[in-house]
């Protein structure tokens, strides 16, 4: 069974920062966006806004790099979640994903990251405009998107050559 | 406790010192935060006859208990100083991202005090502040000081509040410009901050907000954000339209003023408004402040060949981006009220109104006057640089970026429509309040917003009473006179105590109201706020407000309005042969306020107020 996955829709993004105060309140019972794990961003001078959260990679370079196997998997949403117990701090995930959702907090020196809140995400159910939203989704659905941008490398390479 | 961070920032820029102290919980309690916690701080630490531009007064940034916290339009702070422009107290509002962004860093306020010798800014970095030199960022425009501060300090998440090349020159009405385009717009609370020789305050917290009852908390902002999902403005009209959807109606009652407040239609109303910015392609998206579930910001483009047409020489490369505005209010003041049909005009202007640090309201309104001293053949096109004709995109564009820079007539200009039109010797043309321009509800198609101008704590503004809601939008005549005072009394304690106090942006009000708010705040702080209380804090600050500018000097004389509203009707339209008539709501205002008939709060209800 393929697992619900959270969705971005960066054309309905108004930039309100919701998700990131509901994600910090789950992570620590305050409004502290620096400790979100979703994180909005807004690039004013092209009209666009985008929310970007951990993809729960099928191949999670999290943890392959993890010397002491603190990543493992939640069977029931399939997220990668951080072993608080088992983590050292040593920040190596944070450097091994290409997508920078991975995070360490000085205060605990651990990593921490999105864990699907236990299949509740908090992003998608703040979110006022449904540009975050928990859904059932293939698993390749990113393949059309990375076709798309994979032909325009291609095409930019062979142009100048 | 909760809500509040319990901690202020004092900064002495004579002395070049920094010091945190803890807030004053009970002054906290009765005033609660932002526009009401900035005002006890400043009536109790400075006298109120002080110069507005001199190192003697003080000037303040205050947000408040919401501010910072999932509450939706919880992102605002208040500008609290005695304002250039007018001289009376000022509390000058802005969303964006720098407030919470403060309390972030772990303040509810700073307190700026004394003049720098040299251009100087504030770095503020949770527990690290300090004092900098801002020589390099002398002259900059509030864009370009944003993104220098952000790369020579290498944080890029710091959000910056500063002032452009305006503030710098004590521009009159010069504002504050906060993420590029969020304004602390009126009163000239940019001219003040330029006299301490203070460009910016750069912020960047990585701390929490914490509250004193977070599930009770997150029960009031769902059912608050769950309101206005619902409601047909603040749910979807403010998204879809911006504030922008305010003209149409307004000009169909015939109170939209226009050539400066001569008429109240305008006949290129269709090409000014809301959908105009739509069907024309330059409205790209809409966007929110932080925390705001609204989402009123118009984000737009030049698309119209204005580029092309005009001349424009303050940092031309942004013309080609996307950029925000126009609200309703700067699409007027820049547009009808200038006589001015095109947008990409009212675009430019907008724009660089917000890089060079002015506020478009008194920007418009101060060149609609300057051309009516042309039109009358009091200014000169030799004086101007330009044929400053009524309706000229050209005319307008010269004048923002020369008052601006304070070039040529621009100097005059600069100084605000009061002191322009008295130096022409035509002061009859000022169309203001106490030295603040109008803003864009003419008061003689809507009685009861000429009270609201005439009684405002920091001259003419639509926000402090917006009695234009119940008189167009809902069904109140708006040509009577009858039950105005109680309308003003009522929205002026509501806005001061429940949304610029506590950290909200007043557009809530069309959803929620103070029986929302109140288990928010209590919630946030863990005090039994209750409605009355509220209702009671809004109008402790207003009498607070009364009381320092009685003390600057003012008196009921004051609570006027020009010749122009009270005396020459509206010529045409819906609203011909109206005046404004205020001579029949005064009174009753200072009664049902409780203050004598020269309008001074009597000693019984300053006691009531606990102000005595």
């Amino acid at each position: 069974m393929a697992h619900r996955m959270l969705r971005i829709v960066p054309e309905k993004c108004t930039g309100c920062m919701q998700c990131e105060l509901a994600c910090s309140f789950v992570q620590t019972g305050a409004f502290q966006p620096s400790r979100s794990v979703i994180r909005v961003h807004l690039f004013d001078e092209q009209a666009s806004y985008a929310p970007y959260t951990c993809f729960q990679c099928r191949e999670a370079w999290c943890m392959t790099a993890c010397p002491v196997n603190a990543i493992a998997v939640n069977l029931a949403t399939g997220a990668k979640v951080v072993l608080e117990q088992t983590c050292v701090g040593c920040a190596l995930c944070t450097i091994a994903c290409p997508f920078g959702t991975m995070f360490y907090n000085p205060d605990t020196k651990k990593a921490f990251k999105c864990n699907l809140c236990e299949g509740d995400p908090a992003c998608a159910r703040a979110c006022p405009t449904a540009a975050i939203v928990y859904e059932a989704a293939a698993p390749d659905w990113m393949t059309p998107w990375a076709d798309k941008v994979h032909s325009r490398y291609l095409e930019a390479v062979s142009s100048s050559s | 406790m909760g809500g509040w961070t319990g901690k202020i920032l004092r900064v002495d820029l004579t002395r070049r010192s920094v010091k945190v102290e803890p807030l004053n919980i009970a002054w906290a309690r009765d005033f609660i935060g932002g526009r009401g916690l900035g005002a006890r701080y400043l009536f109790a630490e400075m006298d109120p006859r002080v110069d507005a531009l001199s190192p003697d007064n003080k000037l303040i940034f205050a947000t408040g208990p919401l501010t910072g916290t999932n509450a939706s339009c919880g992102a605002r702070y208040m500008v609290v100083t005695k304002g250039a422009l007018t001289g009376a107290i000022t509390t000058s509002n802005s969303g964006g991202h720098w407030g919470p962004e403060l309390k972030f860093a772990g303040y509810d306020m700073v307190i700026v005090e004394g003049k720098a010798p040299e251009p100087m800014y504030l770095w503020i970095y949770d527990d690290e502040v300090e004092i900098r030199s801002a020589r390099h960022l002398w002259g900059r425009t509030t864009w370009e000081t944003e993104d220098l501060i952000r790369e020579e300090s290498g944080v890029p998440d710091a959000v910056v509040a500063s002032i452009g090349p305006a503030g710098e020159r004590l521009v009159r009405f010069a504002c504050i410009i906060n993420d590029r385009h969020r304004a602390a717009g009126r009163s000239g609370v940019g001219a003040v901050m330029g006299s301490k020789n203070l460009k910016a305050i750069a912020v960047r917290g990585t701390r929490g907000v914490a509250l004193a009852e977070p599930k009770a908390f997150l029960e009031a902002t769902w059912t608050a954000k769950a309101r206005m999902a619902k409601n047909p403005v603040t749910g979807s009209g403010f998204a879809k339209f911006g504030t922008l959807a305010t003209m149409d109606p307004i000009n169909e009652v015939g109170a939209l003023p226009t050539f400066n407040h001569q008429q109240g239609q305008f006949e290129g109303v269709q090409q000014i408004g809301a959908g105009a910015l739509k069907k024309s392609g330059r409205l790209l998206t809409n966007k929110a402040c932080f925390a705001c579930t609204i989402a009123c910001g118009r984000v737009t483009k030049v698309t119209g060949g204005g580029v092309e047409r005009y001349t424009i020489y303050t940092s031309r490369k942004n013309w080609r981006m996307a950029a925000e505005g126009p609200e309703y209010e700067n699409a007027w003041s820049l547009g009808a009220d200038c006589g001015i049909a095109d947008q990409d005009a009212i675009l430019m202007a907008n724009y660089l109104c917000n890089e060079l640090g002015m506020d478009p309201i008194s920007m418009g309104v101060t060149v609609a006057a300057a051309m009516e001293l042309y039109e009358k053949g009091v200014l000169t096109e030799e004086q101007c640089g330009i044929a400053l004709r009524f309706g000229s995109g050209g005319a307008l564009l010269k004048m923002v970026e020369d008052t601006g820079w304070r070039r040529g007539i621009g100097a005059e200009l600069a100084e605000g429509a009061m002191r322009l039109t008295a130096r022409f010797g035509h002061p009859e043309l000022f169309m203001g309040v106490k030295g603040q321009e109008f803003p864009a509800y003419d008061p003689r198609g809507l009685q009861g917003m000429g009270l609201g101008y005439a009684t405002s704590n920091r001259g003419a503004c639509h926000l402090r009473a917006f009695t234009a809601g119940a008189e167009v939008f809902g069904k109140m005549d708006r040509t009577a006179t009858d039950g105005k005072a109680e309308l003003t009394k009522k929205l002026q304690d509501t806005g001061a105590g429940s949304y610029d106090a506590s950290g909200l942006c007043s557009f809530v009000d069309s959803a929620i109201g103070p029986k929302d708010v109140v288990p928010m705040l209590a919630a946030a702080t863990g005090l039994p706020y209750t409605v009355e209380e509220i209702l009671k804090i809004g109008e402790r600050i207003h009498n607070l407000e009364r009381l320092f500018n009685l003390r600057a000097g003012f008196t009921a004389k004051d609570d006027t309005l020009p010749r122009r509203m009270l005396a020459e009707p509206t010529p045409s339209g819906p609203s011909a042969g109206m005046v404004n008539r205020l001579a029949e709501m005064l009174p009753r205002y200072y009664e049902i306020r409780g203050w004598d008939a020269d309008g001074r709060p009597t000693p019984a209800k300053l006691a009531d107020l606990g102000l005595a």
